[in-house]
């Protein structure tokens, strides 16, 4: 039992990943900060509009696009991933419709099945085949964040810009965020009001798509570092946590970012601690940050709902006071 | 018996193709592919019979219970369910550091009713909806799962757990002791559903008349959820965390999209679990890595997929057939009509209709006219003189001509005499429904109408006795008698 856990070694644990080791810790913190960030914003959306299950699919389904693509194009470019992954998100939508629409299976199971098979694909792909792609089981289920720092850097000019998979994410990120700032009121009008959206001439089919491709782009450049399942986490885990801290959209966004950095922060330590899988640890910081939020929430809080259930009459009482 | 021949016809046929994808994956198979098969199918090796017998529990287990869970929309309550039974796995594991059955059954069921309340406890006491309480449950569980599995892996011991075979699932990797489990539990759900069969049925599909009669509803619930719990910690060892939902949900999809039943709907389900495990584990049982429990999702997926598009009733082929060969008899209805028409229109004078007469009837090109009268011709309705420029009814011909233009004379003569709408504004009506009465309803009808002979437009209505004498049509000079009176 007691090799279970290693001992605690402060220097190790808290000191060395800020010092001497930055070059590699500073990288896998930032990438941790990125994919939460771009999967946090866009979960946020993606909570509001009650399809964080269909982020669930998604997440699970970009596999066999991204084994196909590598096969068919024999590469690891960007662009083949992307592309694979667009197509994948698209067929995964698609399919959901259709499943849903022309039989009598409801939305849940439509999910359900549409996203077990096109996993249960993936991953016949990526074992039958395992010498031509290089993605492997354990990638797919808690990723590879702790070797970003190996990745070959991207130059620019003289200068070096960083990991490839990192600066990839860096991209996407931004791109997240220029969308958000882009389109910020289409997507709240059409995120909380439907109604008023068509009428103020809001395409709504051609912003889910959208949204669908964004989410398939985001899930695809954070599929390599955390996998197919800790992913779901990072989608809903920083939207979830700051919908119990605000109601106002800009602050739940900001909430998210923050969410993000401290769980890719603080999940770094948890990993360094336990030893265990980096991915693995900073979903687990981002779940105990969200009960911490749902202790102490100020308004949703169980100890403010404690606390209001002990002070304040209940809520018939209160009506029958003149 | 039928459905082991069924079984064995369409594990052959797999065997078939699979041997043809032979030369692709034969770099991973140091045994052909025929050994294995042939080692599968005789039961020599006792890992054969577990895995066969441990797919075919796990397959009547998750297909009884994915029933309920897919009628009562709660399809992805069996998935988060399923993620968050990771840690359970990894903890029973810790309780004495091997891979004892038992305890890691209680580990994973403890972490499953854990995460089930886990959701719903997010649901009551915060404002996020359901589906944002069950991603969060379900990845948070997993995500603690995975830190646990790797910091076993790290252990001397970790390496050799087998722990990883959890994931993705190896049903090659069965022992006695996992089959014996297997068994318990298969029996438990099978008595679960028979004996509480009837409470089952009302809390699924009408919780309100449930509770009011008296059933404790959240009990049943909770029942449900252990029992679930059950059936997903025995299916792990084969099908893996992450697709054991699939078996849960596709199967039991798949038979309700077949059959309006809930007892059939649990029988065909278990079945198709059946097919889809015993597929999986003989499949994956071809390579020495392969994993199980893709294959097992796909054969389920393929059942699906044959009932999504094929199904009697609901499938998405068998409607659009349906419905083409719908339109193709109101297509033959209406040529046989005209047909009438022109010759009541020369008094039934000659036997024959040229394509040209039709075609005019009709506003159509001869052309068209002449494809209507092979459709009929195909259909024994009619037949074609040598140069297929005439086109002669037969006595069946004859009989549903003479029965359509009855249905849509008696209709424009009810909706005129009993719903007193203008006799101009009646026949787009009875266009449409002369196609469907029935026979009941057309005696109904005449005798409302006091066994009318006219339409509201002076027409004839072909009578019975029309229609029964099958044969010529009447000559022009006879005067079509009425029902039932004496000719």
């Amino acid at each position: 039992m007691n090799t279970l856990l290693p001992p605690f070694d402060f220097h190790r644990v808290v000191v060395a990943p800020w010092t001497t080791d930055l070059p590699t810790y500073g990288w896998i913190v930032l990438m941790g900060f990125l994919v939460a960030t771009a999967c946090g914003l866009v979960g946020n959306y993606l909570i509001l509009r009650r399809m964080a299950l269909v982020g669930d699919a998604i997440s699970h389904s970009v596999l066999p696009g991204l084994a196909i693509g590598f096969l068919l194009a024999n590469s690891r470019r960007s662009t083949v991933m992307f592309l694979g992954a667009l197509a994948a998100g698209l067929v995964t939508t698609v399919l959901i419709e259709l499943i849903h629409k022309r039989s009598r299976v409801k939305q849940d199971a439509a999910i359900g099945i549409t996203f077990s098979s096109l996993f249960a694909v993936g991953v016949i792909l990526i074992t039958v085949f395992a010498s031509k792609v290089d993605l492997d089981q354990e990638c797919v289920l808690y990723g590879e964040i702790g070797n970003v720092w190996v990745d070959p850097p991207v130059q620019w000019g003289a200068l070096s810009l960083g990991p490839t998979s990192v600066v990839r994410m860096a991209a996407v990120t931004l791109g997240v965020l220029a969308l958000i700032a882009l389109f910020y009121k289409e997507l709240l009008v059409s995120s909380f009001d439907p109604g008023l959206a068509h009428s103020l001439g809001i395409n709504a089919t051609a912003l889910h798509y959208a949204l669908m491709g964004v989410l398939s782009l985001v899930v695809v450049s954070a599929f390599e570092s955390v996998g197919a399942i800790l992913v779901i986490a990072m989608l809903i885990l920083p939207g979830a946590t700051a919908a119990l801290l605000s109601q106002r959209l800009p602050r739940v966004l900001a909430w998210s970012v923050a969410h993000a950095a401290l769980s890719a922060v603080l999940g770094l330590h948890l990993a360094l601690a336990l030893e265990c899988s980096i991915a693995g640890a900073m979903v687990v910081t981002g779940a105990a940050l969200f009960g911490l939020a749902w202790l102490f929430s100020p308004r949703h809080g169980l100890l403010r709902r404690g606390r209001r259930a002990r002070l304040e009459p209940p809520a018939e009482l209160a009506a029958q006071r003149p | 018996m039928t459905r082991k021949v069924s079984l064995a016809m369409v594990l052959c046929w797999l065997l078939g193709t699979a041997s043809l994808s032979a030369a692709r994956i034969g770099d991973l198979v140091q045994t052909s592919l025929a050994d294995q098969a042939w080692r599968f199918f005789t039961f020599q090796d006792p890992a054969v019979r577990y895995v066969l017998i441990g797919s075919i529990l796990l397959g009547i287990c998750c297909g009884l219970l994915g029933s309920f869970i897919v009628v009562r929309k709660m399809a992805l309550v069996g998935d988060t369910l399923s993620h968050a039974v990771l840690p359970g796995v990894a903890a029973g594991f810790l309780w004495n550091m091997a891979k004892d059955p038992l305890a890691i059954f209680v580990g994973a069921t403890a972490a499953g009713l854990l995460g089930t309340m886990a959701v719903r406890w997010v649901r009551e006491t915060t404002p996020l909806k359901e589906d944002t309480a069950l991603g969060l449950v379900l990845a948070s569980f997993f995500a603690v799962g995975i830190c646990l599995l790797t910091m076993i892996q790290r252990l001397p011991t970790g390496n050799k757990s087998g722990l990883d075979k959890f994931l993705f699932g190896q049903a090659a990797a069965l022992g006695a002791d996992d089959i014996r489990l297997m068994a318990v539990v298969t029996a438990l759900v099978v008595v679960a559903v028979v004996a509480l069969y009837k409470e089952f049925l009302v809390t699924s599909f009408d919780a309100g008349f449930a509770s009011v009669s008296g059933l404790p509803v959240r009990v049943i619930h909770y029942g449900l959820m252990l029992l679930l719990a059950f059936a997903i910690v025995i299916a792990l060892q084969a099908v893996g965390v992450v697709l054991v939902s699939a078996m849960l949900i596709t199967p039991a999809a798949a038979a309700y999209l077949l059959t309006d039943r809930l007892g059939r709907m649990l029988w065909l389900a278990g079945l198709f679990g059946v097919l889809a495990g015993a597929l999986g584990s003989f499949l994956s049982f071809l390579g020495p890595t392969l994993p199980t429990g893709p294959f097992m999702v796909l054969g389920a997926s393929a059942v699906f997929g044959l009932a999504f598009f094929f199904g009697p009733r609901h499938g998405v082929v068998s409607r659009w057939w349906r419905h083409r060969s719908r339109a193709r008899r109101v297509q033959r209805e209406n040529t046989l009509k005209a047909i009438y028409q022109v010759l009541e229109s020369r008094e039934f004078a000659g036997e024959g209709v040229s394509l040209h007469e039709l075609a005019r009837r009709r506003r159509e090109t001869v052309a068209e006219a002449a494809r209507q009268a092979a459709e009929l011709r195909r259909h024994g309705l009619a037949t074609l003189d040598a140069p297929g420029q005439q086109l002669f009814l037969t006595p069946a011909g004859w009989q549903m001509a003479c029965a359509i233009v009855r249905n849509h004379r008696l209709w424009e003569l009810y909706l005129t005499n009993a719903a007193h709408i203008a006799a101009d504004h009646v026949h787009d009506d009875a266009e449409k429904i002369e196609h469907v009465l029935g026979e009941e309803t057309v005696r109904e009808l005449e005798r409302r109408l006091a066994y009318a002979t006219r339409d509201p437009h002076g027409r004839n209505i072909p009578t019975l006795a029309d229609i029964q004498r099958g044969g010529a049509p009447p000559r022009g000079a006879e005067e079509p008698a009425g029902y039932g009176q004496p000719r």
